[in-house]
Protein backbone atom coordinates (compact mmCIF):
# COMPACT_ATOMS: atom_id res chain seq x y z
CA UNK A 1 0.00 0.00 0.00
CA UNK A 2 1.40 3.45 -0.62
CA UNK A 3 0.34 6.62 1.09
CA UNK A 4 -2.68 7.19 -1.51
CA UNK A 5 -3.72 3.36 -0.67
CA UNK A 6 -3.46 4.30 3.00
CA UNK A 7 -5.55 7.61 2.35
CA UNK A 8 -8.36 5.80 0.89
CA UNK A 9 -8.78 2.81 2.81
CA UNK A 10 -8.80 5.01 5.86
CA UNK A 11 -11.64 7.28 4.32
CA UNK A 12 -13.81 4.09 3.33
CA UNK A 13 -13.34 2.63 6.67
CA UNK A 14 -14.64 5.64 8.29
CA UNK A 15 -17.81 5.56 5.91
CA UNK A 16 -18.33 1.74 6.50
CA UNK A 17 -18.29 3.21 10.54
CA UNK A 18 -20.84 5.92 10.32
CA UNK A 19 -23.06 3.31 7.93
CA UNK A 20 -23.09 0.36 9.96
CA UNK A 21 -23.70 2.61 13.20
CA UNK A 22 -25.90 5.19 12.11
CA UNK A 23 -23.98 8.02 12.13
CA UNK A 24 -21.68 8.36 15.36
CA UNK A 25 -23.46 8.57 17.97
CA UNK A 26 -22.02 6.62 21.51
CA UNK A 27 -18.72 5.64 19.62
CA UNK A 28 -15.51 5.41 21.38
CA UNK A 29 -12.54 5.03 19.11
CA UNK A 30 -9.54 3.27 21.02
CA UNK A 31 -6.32 2.91 19.45
CA UNK A 32 -4.19 0.38 20.13
CA UNK A 33 -0.62 1.29 20.76
CA UNK A 34 1.87 2.04 18.86
CA UNK A 35 0.55 2.23 15.52
CA UNK A 36 -3.54 1.80 16.25
CA UNK A 37 -3.64 4.73 17.89
CA UNK A 38 -2.32 7.04 15.24
CA UNK A 39 -4.90 5.32 12.46
CA UNK A 40 -7.24 5.60 15.32
CA UNK A 41 -6.58 9.41 15.18
CA UNK A 42 -6.95 9.85 11.47
CA UNK A 43 -10.31 8.03 11.63
CA UNK A 44 -11.93 10.61 13.72
CA UNK A 45 -10.43 13.33 11.60
CA UNK A 46 -12.16 11.38 8.67
CA UNK A 47 -15.54 11.19 11.11
CA UNK A 48 -15.10 14.64 11.80
CA UNK A 49 -14.97 15.98 8.33
CA UNK A 50 -17.80 13.24 6.90
CA UNK A 51 -20.38 13.96 9.59
CA UNK A 52 -18.89 16.72 11.12
CA UNK A 53 -19.09 15.32 15.07
CA UNK A 54 -16.38 14.73 17.07
CA UNK A 55 -15.77 11.41 18.57
CA UNK A 56 -13.47 10.42 21.53
CA UNK A 57 -10.22 9.03 20.87
CA UNK A 58 -8.83 7.15 23.32
CA UNK A 59 -5.69 4.59 23.76
CA UNK A 60 -4.98 1.10 24.91
CA UNK A 61 -1.89 -0.42 26.14
CA UNK A 62 -2.09 -4.59 25.91
CA UNK A 63 1.22 -5.46 27.17
CA UNK A 64 -0.89 -6.37 30.84
CA UNK A 65 -2.70 -8.56 28.90
CA UNK A 66 -1.25 -10.34 26.89
CA UNK A 67 -0.28 -14.44 27.25
CA UNK A 68 3.07 -14.59 24.98
CA UNK A 69 5.19 -11.53 26.89
CA UNK A 70 7.85 -13.90 27.98
CA UNK A 71 10.66 -14.29 25.85
CA UNK A 72 9.90 -11.42 24.00
CA UNK A 73 11.55 -8.54 23.74
CA UNK A 74 11.81 -6.12 26.74
CA UNK A 75 8.18 -5.10 27.17
CA UNK A 76 7.76 -0.99 27.12
CA UNK A 77 4.64 0.30 29.09
CA UNK A 78 2.53 2.92 26.89
CA UNK A 79 -0.61 5.22 28.37
CA UNK A 80 -3.77 3.33 28.64
CA UNK A 81 -6.13 6.75 28.51
CA UNK A 82 -9.62 6.28 28.23
CA UNK A 83 -10.98 9.43 30.09
CA UNK A 84 -14.23 9.16 28.75
CA UNK A 85 -15.05 5.46 29.37
CA UNK A 86 -16.42 3.18 27.63
CA UNK A 87 -19.66 1.98 29.93
CA UNK A 88 -22.63 1.33 27.22
CA UNK A 89 -20.23 2.76 24.49
CA UNK A 90 -20.14 1.50 21.26
CA UNK A 91 -16.23 0.82 21.24
CA UNK A 92 -14.59 1.03 17.77
CA UNK A 93 -10.98 -1.38 18.37
CA UNK A 94 -8.36 -0.29 15.80
CA UNK A 95 -5.19 -1.72 15.08
CA UNK A 96 -2.90 -2.11 12.30
CA UNK A 97 -2.06 -5.65 11.30
CA UNK A 98 -4.68 -8.36 11.94
CA UNK A 99 -2.61 -11.62 12.22
CA UNK A 100 -2.78 -14.22 14.60
CA UNK A 101 -5.45 -12.49 16.65
CA UNK A 102 -3.79 -12.74 20.15
CA UNK A 103 -3.77 -8.60 20.61
CA UNK A 104 -7.13 -8.03 19.90
CA UNK A 105 -8.31 -11.12 22.58
CA UNK A 106 -5.65 -9.10 25.00
CA UNK A 107 -7.42 -5.82 23.89
CA UNK A 108 -10.84 -7.37 24.51
CA UNK A 109 -9.90 -8.86 27.67
CA UNK A 110 -8.59 -5.13 29.12
CA UNK A 111 -11.66 -3.33 27.81
CA UNK A 112 -14.17 -5.31 29.10
CA UNK A 113 -11.83 -4.91 32.96
CA UNK A 114 -12.49 -1.10 32.26
CA UNK A 115 -16.33 -1.06 31.94
CA UNK A 116 -19.13 -2.75 29.66
CA UNK A 117 -19.17 -1.66 26.60
CA UNK A 118 -22.12 -1.69 24.22
CA UNK A 119 -20.74 -3.29 21.49
CA UNK A 120 -17.01 -4.22 20.66
CA UNK A 121 -16.24 -3.50 16.68
CA UNK A 122 -12.78 -4.05 15.40
CA UNK A 123 -10.87 -1.93 12.15
CA UNK A 124 -7.69 -2.70 10.97
CA UNK A 125 -5.69 -1.26 8.56
CA UNK A 126 -4.21 -4.87 6.97
CA UNK A 127 -5.69 -8.15 7.54
CA UNK A 128 -2.57 -10.57 6.76
CA UNK A 129 -4.34 -13.80 7.99
CA UNK A 130 -2.96 -16.92 9.92
CA UNK A 131 -5.73 -16.35 12.59
CA UNK A 132 -5.22 -18.60 15.60
CA UNK A 133 -8.13 -17.08 17.37
CA UNK A 134 -12.17 -17.11 16.60
CA UNK A 135 -11.38 -13.33 15.82
CA UNK A 136 -12.84 -11.16 12.15
CA UNK A 137 -12.96 -7.75 11.75
CA UNK A 138 -15.71 -5.11 11.30
CA UNK A 139 -13.75 -3.15 8.95
CA UNK A 140 -10.72 -3.79 6.78
CA UNK A 141 -8.69 -1.20 5.40
CA UNK A 142 -7.14 -4.27 2.75
CA UNK A 143 -6.76 -8.14 2.62
CA UNK A 144 -3.30 -9.60 2.38
CA UNK A 145 -2.77 -13.28 1.87
CA UNK A 146 0.39 -13.83 3.00
CA UNK A 147 2.83 -16.71 3.79
CA UNK A 148 3.63 -17.27 7.50
CA UNK A 149 7.17 -17.29 6.29
CA UNK A 150 6.50 -13.46 5.16
CA UNK A 151 6.86 -10.24 7.33
CA UNK A 152 4.39 -7.39 6.93
CA UNK A 153 5.44 -3.99 8.27
CA UNK A 154 3.46 -1.17 8.58
CA UNK A 155 4.79 2.23 8.76
CA UNK A 156 2.68 5.45 9.24
CA UNK A 157 3.98 8.89 8.98
CA UNK A 158 3.57 9.83 12.68
CA UNK A 159 6.01 7.21 13.47
CA UNK A 160 8.40 6.11 10.67
CA UNK A 161 8.26 9.29 8.24
CA UNK A 162 6.09 7.76 5.58
CA UNK A 163 2.69 5.64 4.76
CA UNK A 164 3.20 2.13 3.19
CA UNK A 165 3.19 -1.35 3.65
CA UNK A 166 5.87 -3.59 3.20
CA UNK A 167 6.07 -7.43 2.72
CA UNK A 168 9.46 -8.69 3.80
CA UNK A 169 11.06 -11.91 3.59
CA UNK A 170 11.77 -13.94 6.42
CA UNK A 171 15.49 -13.83 5.70
CA UNK A 172 15.38 -9.95 5.43
CA UNK A 173 13.55 -9.48 8.07
CA UNK A 174 16.26 -11.16 10.34
CA UNK A 175 18.89 -9.26 8.97
CA UNK A 176 16.44 -5.91 9.98
CA UNK A 177 16.15 -7.05 13.48
CA UNK A 178 18.79 -9.13 14.30
CA UNK A 179 20.46 -6.52 16.59
CA UNK A 180 17.13 -6.82 18.82
CA UNK A 181 16.20 -10.45 18.86
CA UNK A 182 16.63 -13.12 16.30
CA UNK A 183 14.50 -15.78 18.37
CA UNK A 184 11.24 -13.50 17.90
CA UNK A 185 8.89 -16.33 15.34
CA UNK A 186 5.88 -14.51 15.52
CA UNK A 187 4.69 -12.23 17.86
CA UNK A 188 6.27 -8.81 17.77
CA UNK A 189 4.05 -5.97 18.21
CA UNK A 190 5.58 -2.47 17.43
CA UNK A 191 4.21 -2.52 13.40
CA UNK A 192 5.38 -5.73 12.27
CA UNK A 193 2.46 -7.97 12.59
CA UNK A 194 0.31 -7.55 15.72
CA UNK B 1 31.86 -0.75 61.82
CA UNK B 2 31.99 0.18 58.42
CA UNK B 3 29.09 2.14 57.60
CA UNK B 4 29.23 2.97 54.05
CA UNK B 5 30.58 2.27 50.54
CA UNK B 6 32.48 5.04 49.45
CA UNK B 7 30.65 7.02 46.46
CA UNK B 8 33.77 9.13 45.26
CA UNK B 9 35.31 8.36 42.08
CA UNK B 10 37.46 9.79 39.78
CA UNK B 11 35.35 10.65 36.37
CA UNK B 12 30.96 10.89 37.11
CA UNK B 13 30.63 9.52 33.73
CA UNK B 14 31.97 5.83 34.33
CA UNK B 15 30.23 5.86 37.41
CA UNK B 16 26.96 6.64 36.02
CA UNK B 17 27.27 4.40 32.83
CA UNK B 18 25.24 1.30 32.78
CA UNK B 19 25.60 -1.44 29.84
CA UNK B 20 21.76 -2.47 28.96
CA UNK B 21 21.76 -5.94 30.01
CA UNK B 22 18.45 -7.57 30.44
CA UNK B 23 17.43 -7.48 33.82
CA UNK B 24 17.56 -10.37 36.56
CA UNK B 25 17.67 -8.64 39.74
CA UNK B 26 17.24 -5.20 41.31
CA UNK B 27 19.52 -5.01 43.83
CA UNK B 28 20.62 -1.04 44.22
CA UNK B 29 20.34 1.72 41.64
CA UNK B 30 24.05 1.98 40.64
CA UNK B 31 23.39 -0.67 38.05
CA UNK B 32 20.49 1.18 36.44
CA UNK B 33 21.45 3.44 33.27
CA UNK B 34 19.66 6.79 33.28
CA UNK B 35 17.47 4.98 30.08
CA UNK B 36 16.34 2.14 32.23
CA UNK B 37 14.98 4.45 35.30
CA UNK B 38 13.71 6.28 32.84
CA UNK B 39 11.29 3.58 31.43
CA UNK B 40 10.81 1.90 35.29
CA UNK B 41 8.90 5.22 35.78
CA UNK B 42 7.04 5.56 32.32
CA UNK B 43 5.68 1.70 32.81
CA UNK B 44 5.08 3.26 36.82
CA UNK B 45 2.78 5.40 34.92
CA UNK B 46 0.48 3.11 33.44
CA UNK B 47 0.46 0.93 36.29
CA UNK B 48 -1.00 4.00 38.71
CA UNK B 49 -3.61 4.17 35.83
CA UNK B 50 -4.46 0.86 37.13
CA UNK B 51 -4.60 1.07 40.45
CA UNK B 52 -6.77 4.31 39.56
CA UNK B 53 -9.58 1.56 38.42
CA UNK B 54 -12.97 0.46 39.65
CA UNK B 55 -11.25 -3.25 39.40
CA UNK B 56 -7.64 -2.87 40.21
CA UNK B 57 -6.45 -6.38 38.87
CA UNK B 58 -4.97 -7.33 35.79
CA UNK B 59 -3.71 -10.68 34.43
CA UNK B 60 -0.23 -9.76 33.40
CA UNK B 61 1.66 -11.97 36.37
CA UNK B 62 -1.10 -14.68 36.32
CA UNK B 63 0.25 -17.98 37.81
CA UNK B 64 3.94 -16.01 38.79
CA UNK B 65 4.58 -16.62 42.47
CA UNK B 66 6.18 -13.93 44.89
CA UNK B 67 7.76 -14.28 48.18
CA UNK B 68 8.28 -11.40 50.47
CA UNK B 69 10.79 -12.64 52.60
CA UNK B 70 11.15 -9.93 55.58
CA UNK B 71 14.29 -10.54 58.31
CA UNK B 72 13.28 -7.00 59.46
CA UNK B 73 9.91 -4.91 60.68
CA UNK B 74 7.98 -3.16 57.91
CA UNK B 75 4.49 -2.39 57.26
CA UNK B 76 4.54 -0.10 54.21
CA UNK B 77 7.36 -1.57 51.78
CA UNK B 78 6.01 -5.07 52.77
CA UNK B 79 2.16 -4.21 52.15
CA UNK B 80 2.85 -2.21 49.05
CA UNK B 81 4.94 -4.98 47.17
CA UNK B 82 1.78 -7.76 48.26
CA UNK B 83 -0.91 -5.26 46.77
CA UNK B 84 1.80 -4.68 43.76
CA UNK B 85 2.06 -8.25 42.97
CA UNK B 86 -1.63 -9.08 43.78
CA UNK B 87 -2.82 -6.03 41.47
CA UNK B 88 -0.42 -7.83 38.90
CA UNK B 89 -2.46 -11.54 39.58
CA UNK B 90 0.65 -13.06 41.02
CA UNK B 91 0.32 -15.03 43.58
CA UNK B 92 2.39 -13.46 46.81
CA UNK B 93 3.62 -15.53 50.13
CA UNK B 94 4.70 -13.46 53.04
CA UNK B 95 7.41 -14.83 55.22
CA UNK B 96 9.18 -13.81 58.00
CA UNK B 97 12.25 -14.52 59.73
CA UNK B 98 10.12 -14.57 63.39
CA UNK B 99 7.83 -17.66 63.25
CA UNK B 100 10.10 -19.07 60.40
CA UNK B 101 13.11 -21.96 60.23
CA UNK B 102 15.57 -18.68 60.11
CA UNK B 103 14.60 -19.09 64.04
CA UNK B 104 15.63 -23.04 63.98
CA UNK B 105 19.19 -21.46 62.42
CA UNK B 106 18.65 -21.96 58.79
CA UNK B 107 20.88 -19.90 56.56
CA UNK B 108 19.82 -17.13 54.57
CA UNK B 109 21.40 -19.19 51.86
CA UNK B 110 19.55 -22.31 52.44
CA UNK B 111 16.31 -20.50 52.88
CA UNK B 112 16.87 -18.84 49.68
CA UNK B 113 17.41 -22.50 48.22
CA UNK B 114 14.33 -23.69 49.59
CA UNK B 115 12.33 -21.03 48.11
CA UNK B 116 13.98 -21.72 44.54
CA UNK B 117 13.39 -25.41 45.02
CA UNK B 118 9.45 -24.64 45.48
CA UNK B 119 9.39 -23.06 42.03
CA UNK B 120 9.13 -19.19 43.29
CA UNK B 121 9.87 -16.70 40.43
CA UNK B 122 10.79 -13.87 42.37
CA UNK B 123 12.30 -13.14 46.13
CA UNK B 124 11.79 -9.93 47.69
CA UNK B 125 14.42 -9.91 50.19
CA UNK B 126 14.29 -7.43 53.65
CA UNK B 127 17.30 -8.19 55.86
CA UNK B 128 19.33 -6.53 58.52
CA UNK B 129 22.63 -7.31 56.44
CA UNK B 130 24.20 -4.84 54.09
CA UNK B 131 24.50 -7.24 50.66
CA UNK B 132 22.35 -10.00 51.81
CA UNK B 133 20.34 -9.47 48.78
CA UNK B 134 23.99 -9.68 46.46
CA UNK B 135 24.35 -13.56 48.29
CA UNK B 136 21.40 -14.80 47.21
CA UNK B 137 21.63 -13.09 43.65
CA UNK B 138 24.62 -15.02 43.48
CA UNK B 139 23.74 -18.03 44.56
CA UNK B 140 20.24 -18.46 43.10
CA UNK B 141 20.01 -18.97 39.25
CA UNK B 142 16.16 -19.52 38.45
CA UNK B 143 14.93 -16.96 40.98
CA UNK B 144 14.55 -13.19 40.50
CA UNK B 145 15.82 -10.83 43.90
CA UNK B 146 14.66 -7.52 44.75
CA UNK B 147 16.16 -6.07 47.42
CA UNK B 148 13.59 -4.51 49.55
CA UNK B 149 15.95 -2.85 51.78
CA UNK B 150 19.40 -4.16 53.03
CA UNK B 151 21.47 -3.00 56.27
CA UNK B 152 22.70 0.87 55.70
CA UNK B 153 23.50 -0.31 52.05
CA UNK B 154 20.27 0.28 49.82
CA UNK B 155 16.85 0.27 49.11
CA UNK B 156 16.38 0.91 45.59
CA UNK B 157 12.44 0.26 45.45
CA UNK B 158 12.20 3.42 47.61
CA UNK B 159 14.78 5.89 45.51
CA UNK B 160 12.31 4.59 42.39
CA UNK B 161 9.00 5.55 44.33
CA UNK B 162 11.12 8.85 45.55
CA UNK B 163 11.81 9.54 41.97
CA UNK B 164 8.58 9.03 40.38
CA UNK B 165 6.92 11.28 43.19
CA UNK B 166 9.51 14.06 41.76
CA UNK B 167 8.89 13.57 37.97
CA UNK B 168 5.17 13.47 38.67
CA UNK B 169 5.26 16.86 40.70
CA UNK B 170 8.16 18.77 39.17
CA UNK B 171 9.53 16.96 36.12
CA UNK B 172 10.06 19.27 33.15
CA UNK B 173 9.20 18.49 29.33
CA UNK B 174 7.80 15.30 27.79
CA UNK B 175 10.26 12.63 29.80
CA UNK B 176 9.43 14.38 32.80
CA UNK B 177 13.40 15.88 33.57
CA UNK B 178 14.81 15.68 36.60
CA UNK B 179 17.82 18.04 35.27
CA UNK B 180 19.09 20.54 38.05
CA UNK B 181 16.59 20.38 40.73
CA UNK B 182 18.22 20.78 43.80
CA UNK B 183 17.22 17.92 46.45
CA UNK B 184 18.58 18.68 49.88
CA UNK B 185 18.62 14.80 52.36
CA UNK B 186 18.34 15.75 55.86
CA UNK B 187 19.01 14.02 58.78
CA UNK B 188 20.64 10.52 60.15
CA UNK B 189 22.48 9.85 56.20
CA UNK B 190 24.85 7.60 57.60
CA UNK B 191 22.64 5.42 58.93
CA UNK B 192 20.47 5.63 56.09
CA UNK B 193 20.11 3.17 53.36
CA UNK B 194 16.92 5.53 51.45
CA UNK B 195 19.22 7.89 51.21
CA UNK B 196 22.31 5.86 49.97
CA UNK B 197 19.91 4.83 46.93
CA UNK B 198 18.33 8.20 46.31
CA UNK B 199 21.96 9.93 45.94
CA UNK B 200 22.72 7.08 43.07
CA UNK B 201 19.04 7.55 41.58
CA UNK B 202 18.78 11.59 41.58
CA UNK B 203 22.61 11.70 40.34
CA UNK B 204 21.46 9.76 37.37
CA UNK B 205 19.00 11.69 36.38
CA UNK B 206 20.59 15.16 36.60
CA UNK B 207 19.29 16.29 39.70
CA UNK B 208 21.71 18.33 42.24
CA UNK B 209 21.66 16.30 45.88
CA UNK B 210 22.95 18.18 49.17
CA UNK B 211 23.02 16.04 52.29
CA UNK B 212 22.65 17.93 55.80
CA UNK B 213 22.45 16.71 59.21
CA UNK B 214 24.51 16.53 62.53
CA UNK B 215 28.54 15.92 60.94
CA UNK B 216 28.19 12.69 63.28
CA UNK B 217 25.30 11.27 60.78
CA UNK B 218 27.16 11.70 57.88
CA UNK B 219 28.77 9.58 55.68
CA UNK B 220 32.56 10.57 57.27
CA UNK B 221 34.33 9.70 53.56
CA UNK B 222 31.92 12.01 52.29
CA UNK B 223 32.97 14.47 55.06
CA UNK B 224 36.75 13.55 55.31
CA UNK B 225 37.33 13.63 51.67
CA UNK B 226 35.22 16.31 50.66
CA UNK B 227 38.35 18.50 49.64
CA UNK B 228 39.86 16.05 47.85
CA UNK B 229 37.21 14.76 45.69
CA UNK B 230 36.21 18.53 44.99
CA UNK B 231 37.72 18.46 41.73
CA UNK B 232 35.59 15.45 40.58
CA UNK B 233 32.42 16.08 38.80
CA UNK B 234 30.38 13.50 41.39
CA UNK B 235 31.23 15.79 43.79
CA UNK B 236 29.35 19.02 42.12
CA UNK B 237 26.24 16.35 42.70
CA UNK B 238 26.54 15.70 45.90
CA UNK B 239 27.66 18.11 48.49
CA UNK B 240 27.61 18.06 52.79
CA UNK B 241 26.18 21.21 54.34
CA UNK B 242 25.45 20.64 57.69
CA UNK B 243 24.34 24.30 58.05
CA UNK B 244 20.66 22.97 57.10
CA UNK B 245 19.49 26.80 57.40
CA UNK B 246 22.07 27.25 54.21
CA UNK B 247 21.49 24.02 53.14
CA UNK B 248 17.58 24.57 52.09
CA UNK B 249 18.29 27.72 49.92
CA UNK B 250 16.92 27.12 47.10
CA UNK B 251 15.82 23.45 47.31
CA UNK B 252 13.09 22.09 45.12
CA UNK B 253 12.74 18.68 47.29
CA UNK B 254 13.43 18.41 50.97
CA UNK B 255 13.62 15.27 51.90
CA UNK B 256 13.41 14.34 55.72
CA UNK B 257 15.13 10.89 57.29
CA UNK B 258 14.01 9.28 60.27
CA UNK B 259 16.16 9.52 63.36
CA UNK B 260 16.17 6.17 65.22
CA UNK B 261 15.72 6.78 68.49
CA UNK B 262 18.37 4.01 69.16
CA UNK B 263 20.83 6.97 67.22
CA UNK B 264 19.83 9.01 70.49
CA UNK B 265 21.96 6.45 72.98
CA UNK B 266 24.88 5.94 71.03
CA UNK B 267 26.75 9.04 70.95
CA UNK B 268 25.49 10.03 67.89
CA UNK B 269 23.89 13.38 69.29
CA UNK B 270 24.31 15.33 72.66
CA UNK B 271 19.99 15.73 72.33
CA UNK B 272 16.93 15.44 70.89
CA UNK B 273 16.31 18.67 71.69
CA UNK B 274 19.31 19.93 69.48
CA UNK B 275 18.50 17.75 66.67
CA UNK B 276 15.03 19.33 66.56
CA UNK B 277 16.29 23.12 66.75
CA UNK B 278 18.61 22.83 64.30
CA UNK B 279 17.42 20.24 61.63
CA UNK B 280 13.78 19.73 61.90
CA UNK B 281 11.91 20.59 58.95
CA UNK B 282 10.00 23.41 59.70
CA UNK B 283 7.41 25.92 58.32
CA UNK B 284 9.95 28.52 58.78
CA UNK B 285 12.51 26.12 57.29
CA UNK B 286 10.64 25.65 54.25
CA UNK B 287 10.27 29.13 53.16
CA UNK B 288 13.62 29.56 52.33
CA UNK B 289 13.13 26.84 49.83
CA UNK B 290 11.78 27.16 46.41
CA UNK B 291 8.41 28.47 46.56
CA UNK B 292 6.22 24.81 45.63
CA UNK B 293 9.18 22.31 47.09
CA UNK B 294 8.34 19.44 47.86
CA UNK B 295 8.54 17.34 51.08
CA UNK B 296 9.15 13.82 51.56
CA UNK B 297 9.85 11.60 53.83
CA UNK B 298 10.29 7.35 53.39
CA UNK B 299 8.51 6.70 57.12
CA UNK B 300 7.86 6.00 59.25
CA UNK B 301 7.78 9.36 60.66
CA UNK B 302 8.51 11.05 64.11
CA UNK B 303 6.80 13.90 63.71
CA UNK B 304 8.13 16.74 66.26
CA UNK B 305 11.36 15.46 65.81
CA UNK B 306 12.71 15.06 62.12
CA UNK B 307 9.89 16.77 60.85
CA UNK B 308 7.07 19.35 62.57
CA UNK B 309 3.45 18.04 62.34
CA UNK B 310 2.51 21.19 60.49
CA UNK B 311 4.96 20.58 57.33
CA UNK B 312 4.04 16.44 57.34
CA UNK B 313 0.61 16.97 56.63
CA UNK B 314 0.96 20.17 55.14
CA UNK B 315 0.15 21.67 51.33
CA UNK B 316 4.22 20.69 50.46
CA UNK B 317 4.06 17.20 51.61
CA UNK B 318 4.21 14.58 48.86
CA UNK B 319 4.19 11.61 51.69
CA UNK B 320 0.79 10.09 51.09
CA UNK B 321 1.60 10.33 47.71
CA UNK B 322 5.04 8.30 48.08
CA UNK B 323 2.96 5.44 49.59
CA UNK B 324 0.53 5.63 46.62
CA UNK B 325 3.84 5.59 43.47
CA UNK B 326 5.72 2.54 45.91
CA UNK B 327 2.82 0.50 44.91
CA UNK B 328 3.36 1.81 40.58
CA UNK B 329 6.77 1.29 40.70
CA UNK B 330 7.24 -2.19 42.43
CA UNK B 331 4.35 -3.15 39.98
CA UNK B 332 6.63 -1.91 37.11
CA UNK B 333 9.41 -3.83 38.46
CA UNK B 334 7.99 -6.75 39.47
CA UNK B 335 6.56 -6.98 35.45
CA UNK B 336 9.55 -6.20 34.01
CA UNK B 337 11.55 -8.70 35.76
CA UNK B 338 8.85 -11.33 34.39
CA UNK B 339 8.82 -10.37 30.70
CA UNK B 340 11.93 -9.91 28.37
CA UNK B 341 14.18 -12.22 26.58
CA UNK B 342 15.76 -14.89 28.51
CA UNK B 343 12.96 -15.29 31.11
Amino acid sequence: MNPEDVRRALARVAHEILERNRGAADLVIVGIHTRGVHLARRIAANLAEFEGVAVPVATLDVSLYRDDNRGRAQVKLKPTDIPMGIQGKRVILVDDVLYTGRTIRAAMDALVDLGRPQQIQLAILLDRGHRELPIRADYVGQNLPTSIHERVKVRLVETDGIDEVALIFEDDFQEERAPLDNSDTGTDTDGADE
Amino acid sequence: MAVSRTIETPDIDDLLAVKPTPRKHVLDLDDFSREEIEEVLESARSMKEVLGRDIKKVPALRGKVIVTLFYEASTRTRMSFEEAGKVLSADVINMSASGSSAEKGESLLNTGLTIQAMGIDTIVLRHPHSGAPYLLAQHLNKVSVINAGDGLHAHPTQALLDLYTVQDKLGSGARGSLEGLKVVIVGDVLHSRVARSNIWGFAKMGAKVVLSGPATLMPPDLLRSSKRIARSQFASLVDVDTNLDRAIEGADVVMALRLQKERQNAGFLPSVREYIRRWQITDDRLAKAKPGALVMHPGPMNEGIEISSSIAHGGSSVIEEQVTNGVAVRMALLFQLTTGPGQ
